[in-house]
């Protein structure tokens, strides 16, 4: 490839330039900042949330919903579950700032009092599918080979049930629904994504240096799993934790909608939702409350998921 | 552009006076976005290239090299923005021109070699396809011209039975040949500037060596001109004709690649040649006793100096170590016959090995062509060594050679398959359960990348303090105790204890991690290229610590690394490994000045930078005097290095 003609230049005149020594003093190779607080990667992860704004706007309407859910009874005076035929159907007044129910029920003391059953529903469900799902993924990742591979498939065929019809199943053998009963079925199929995500995060932080460096201090595996692996495997999960929350809030509703969930007696949006529908061309604010609440409830967790995502992903993190 | 000359014409300041750069740039400002507020990576900086010249960026990470080189494609990060001065391209200023613009300037007139040749190359597509693709982006040939300009290129990019190569997909290459490819795919459009982003600091030695010449000569007979950006700065000086220091965002010093190292002027530029460990030559001198010295015998402490005896400026021309009239060099029939047979290196220390290692042998099963057929690998085959207490040997060797494999088996963190591992004349091989905790505790690691061998979840204080409430040694206030010893012993003030690893920079995490593998104050420590991920200035300083902590705490290394130039400043003895052998081992100088086996040759060939004269610095300043220290030493008063040793003090400021 000699064909092309070449063009070189040279320099026009050798020219040592040296940067003035006093215009920015060098620094030592390292030098420690001494003077900013120590900072853990949650600590990290905590400063960055705190300046996101839809962590704020999440955490704030969480905040008033767990307020809703704790004392329900101080924004309302109306008893849920006192019914008042001759005040059926009634449009919002002072009394009944959401009007009434066909049964003469006060929709405003329903969508409050409702938001306990789904955020315990929620919460609870939530706690058992993450342990039951963190720890077996967490096995399955850290141990591998044939127990792996037994776990992963259990993992797979729970996987193949949708969470609904797998609860409809099993509510509907069951005699007498309740809080307690629903947030047992809903954790026994909701836990499946749980589990893969721990167990991906598990395997690619067990192959990492920290791991084998405290293996060759001596530490055995149990120690290992227990202090290092999870602690640093854990973020993607809490992250999902956090967004099926929202799943499982639904999911009740769904099922007291359906009318397998929840009994008639315990006041939950889904229940609402279902009593509303026939009236929903007449009345159709009476399937807007519940509706509503559980929408924003939801939208608050998934939400707050996706901020503490962005604040613990490095690489998701918006500027 | 401007004046056309021959190839073969010299560079001649005179005649040239008129020319124009190819590439000027003046008073650049670049600013990164980020969540803590403004960061300004790059502060007015001022360069220039001339057509045909090669230009080089040195700078540790951070400095602002890469990110000064890729604003001239403008290939900045979305949140890096220019903020003030200009680049001019060709005459013309190209700072705020359309991205249209640029975009036919990339790859036509502006090339560009990538760091990482692995993740450069899109896995899915068959290389061939790859070059004819950028050769219709940048308009030069389409179609079945364009496939066959394709094969062309590779052909001269170095790659043999180039044809059958371009139908391969990336997998099949090496990561030299990938590299290669990549430079064919940066030089298919003939562009007037090449801009090399660490071209080979993926590479080994021997590799990089074979890319860079060839990168050379291609450049050389096409004329383009090259932004070579690298950290080492032995192959800066050794490749190109002008150097740019950079530091902080900041050029710090600019010149003749000959003259600036010769005669560097900024205190930067003097920190980075005497701690470039391709330029140094000799063995790291400590400033205390060494144990060796004290434990064994007369013969092995008179022998103990040569380690360092011959320190040349040009390591790599083997005939002037004949002439060093110092001490026994390795020419010595004695030692030459000691050469011979490795298992009994030096007959006195022999005795006292700390770890011996007998035909070491590790297979791996590779999965076959039959399914749950699996066909044995051998990557370590039959290796046999000992380490000396007190001592440092090195395993060198290129990727794949199975230098990590022995350290991980001599730590027990894999089964060998045969052999034996002694430690101290006992076989651990098949230690388990508490046999094995308490060996743990006297081999301790210090593994090769800061930033993943530090749990991010614990603080500095409970990641030095780990191993020792593993093996429950003593109560809380002596452990923290203990914990603030460490990182006084590293050179970490003790306040560090409350941070936690992402606050630390990488050499400060090295230094962590040497801190917690001698909490157990162990006897063995094994470096699995413990300084390769550093920064010169940061490895060097490791370097030092790590042999002060020798002579002070008689602590043995086995040192574990590709790079030869780290080498010649700790080992005492050496092991070349070449697919799983040991093909050849001796002590350091030996290996060094009287290599006996081509690949040792071609190894120590290969150490970039290692042939350039540094005339004028101290080096050669203090070789004289020096030379009289080490006679004096040899002659029998081993024990008085509590002196400084005045040629460590000139070599490593």
């Amino acid at each position: 490839m000699r064909s092309e003609p070449v063009t070189r230049s040279v320099r026009p005149a050798a020219t040592h330039f040296v940067a003035p020594l006093d215009e920015t003093p060098l620094q030592a190779v390292d030098a420690v900042d001494t003077t900013s607080a120590p900072r853990s990667m949650w600590a990290e992860a905590g400063r960055n949330l705190v300046r996101n704004p839809v962590f704020l706007i999440s955490a704030a309407l969480i905040v008033v919903i767990l307020f809703v859910a704790a004392f329900p009874g101080l924004l309302t005076g109306q008893d849920p579950n006192y019914g008042d035929i001759s005040k059926a159907n009634q449009p919002p007044s002072s009394e009944h700032p959401f009007g009434t129910t066909r049964q003469g029920y006060d929709v405003l003391a329903r969508v409050l009092y409702g938001t306990r059953t789904s955020v315990m529903v929620g919460f609870f469900t939530m706690i058992l599918a993450t342990l039951i799902g963190g720890v077996l993924g967490a096995l399955a990742g850290y141990v591998g080979g044939v127990f792996d591979a037994i776990l992963s498939r259990v993992t797979d065929i729970f996987f193949a049930i949708p969470l609904i019809l797998g609860a409809i199943v099993i509510a509907n053998r069951v005699e007498s629904m309740n809080v307690p009963m629903v947030i047992l079925v809903l954790g026994v199929f909701g836990w499946t994504n749980v589990a893969r995500i721990m167990r991906g995060s598990v395997i690619s932080v067990k192959n990492q240096d920290f791991v084998t460096a405290s293996t060759a201090l001596g530490a055995n595996s149990v120690t290992n799993l227990v202090k290092h692996v999870v602690p640093n495997a854990i973020a993607p999960v809490i992250v999902t934790a956090t967004v099926n929350l929202g799943v499982y809030i639904v999911a009740e509703a769904t099922l007291s909608f359906l009318g397998v969930g929840l009994p008639a007696s315990s006041v939950s949006w889904g229940g609402d939702i279902s009593d509303a529908r026939p009236a929903l061309r007449t009345q159709p604010m009476m399937l807007f409350y519940p509706s509503m609440a559980l929408a924003i409830t939801v939208l608050s967790f998934i939400m707050l998921g996706d901020a503490v995502r962005d604040a613990l992903d490095p690489k998701a993190r918006k500027r | 552009m401007t004046t056309s000359t021959n190839t073969a014409a010299a560079p001649d300041a005179g005649s040239a006076a008129g020319n124009d750069p190819l590439l000027e740039i003046s008073d650049l400002e670049i600013t990164f976005g980020t969540t803590n507020g403004e960061v300004r990576a790059v502060r007015g900086a001022s360069l220039s290239v001339y057509p045909g010249e090669t230009v080089a960026i040195v700078g540790e990470s951070g400095s602002g090299k890469s990110t000064t080189a890729m604003s001239i494609a403008r290939l900045l990060p979305k949140n890096g923005s220019i903020t003030g001065g200009s680049i001019r391209f060709g005459g013309r200023d190209i700072t705020a021109v359309p991205t249209r613009e640029i975009l036919a300037l990339r790859g036509s007139e502006i090339g560009l070699v990538p760091q990482d040749p692995m993740s450069n190359l899109n896995p899915m597509w068959k290389v061939g396809a790859q070059i004819t693709e950028a050769l219709a982006a940048n308009g030069v040939a389409r179609g079945a011209k364009a496939r066959a300009r394709s094969v062309e290129l590779l052909e001269e990019a170095g790659l043999p039975d180039a044809a059958r190569r371009a139908n391969q997909y990336p997998h099949e290459f090496s990561g030299g040949m990938k590299q290669r490819a990549l430079i064919a795919m940066g030089l298919a459009a003939r562009p007037k500037l090449l801009i090399a982003d660490e071209p080979t600091s993926a590479l080994d030695v021997t590799v990089q060596q074979q890319i860079l010449d060839h990168l050379d000569t291609l450049t050389e007979e096409l004329g383009v001109a090259v932004l070579l950006i690298t950290h080492d700065l032995g192959l800066a000086a050794e490749r190109a004709q002008h150097l740019v220091v950079m530091y902080k965002g900041q050029i710090v010093e600019s010149g003749p690649a000959i003259e600036l190292l010769q005669n560097p002027q900024h205190p930067y530029t003097k920190r980075l040649i005497a701690a470039a460990p391709s330029l140094a030559s000799r063995r790291l001198v400590s400033g205390s006793g060494t144990p060796a010295a004290e434990e064994t015998d007369g013969a092995s402490a008179v022998q103990r100096p040569t380690y360092s005896a011959p320190k040349l400026s040009g390591p790599k021309v083997p005939s002037l170590t004949v002439s060093t009239p110092t001490g026994p060099t390795p020419t010595d029939p004695s030692t030459q016959a000691e050469h011979a047979g490795p298992q009994f290196g030096y007959g006195e220390v022999s005795s006292d090995a700390v770890i011996q290692v007998q035909d070491l042998t590790k297979e791996f099963p590779i999965r076959g062509n039959v399914p749950w057929r699996t066909t044995p690998f051998t990557a370590v085959d039959k290796v046999s060594f000992e380490i000396a207490r007190g001592t440092t040997t090195a395993i060198v060797g290129e990727s794949g050679s199975g230098k990590s494999t022995v350290a991980q088996m001599v730590l027990k963190l894999l089964e060998p398959t045969s052999g034996r591992v002694l430690f101290e004349g006992k076989d651990v091989t098949t230690y388990k359960g508490k046999e094995l905790k308490s060996l743990r505790r006297r081999v301790q690691p210090i593994f090769q990348n800061p930033y993943g061998t530090l749990d991010p979840m614990y603080s500095i204080y409970n990641t030095i303090e780990e191993p020792l409430r593993l093996h429950g040694i003593g109560d809380a206030k002596s452990r923290e105790a203990k914990v603030r010893d460490l990182l006084d012993k590293v050179a970490l003030p003790a306040e560090m204890m409350r941070r936690y690893p992402n606050e630390l920079s990488g050499g400060q995490r090295q230094r962590i991690a040497i801190a917690r593998a001698l909490a157990l104050d162990p006897e063995v420590v094994i470096c699995d290229e413990a300084v390769s991920a550093l920064d010169v200035l940061v490895q060097s300083q490791v370097l030092e610590l790590l042999n002060d902590l020798q002579s002070e705490l008689g602590l043995s290394y086995l040192f574990i690394t590709h790079d030869l130039a780290v080498v010649r400043q700790i080992a005492d003895r050496t092991l070349v490994m070449e697919k799983g052998k040991v093909v050849e081992q001796g002590t350091t100088d030996e290996v060094f000045h009287a290599p006996q086996q081509d690949y040792t040759k071609r190894l120590l060939a290969a150490i970039p930078g290692g042939s350039i004269p540094l005339a004028g610095s101290e080096t050669i300043d203090v070789d004289a005097p020096d030379a009289a220290v080490e006679d004096e030493q040899v002659d029998g008063s081993p024990q008085d290095d509590g002196v400084i040793d005045p040629f460590s003090e000139a070599g490593h400021v």
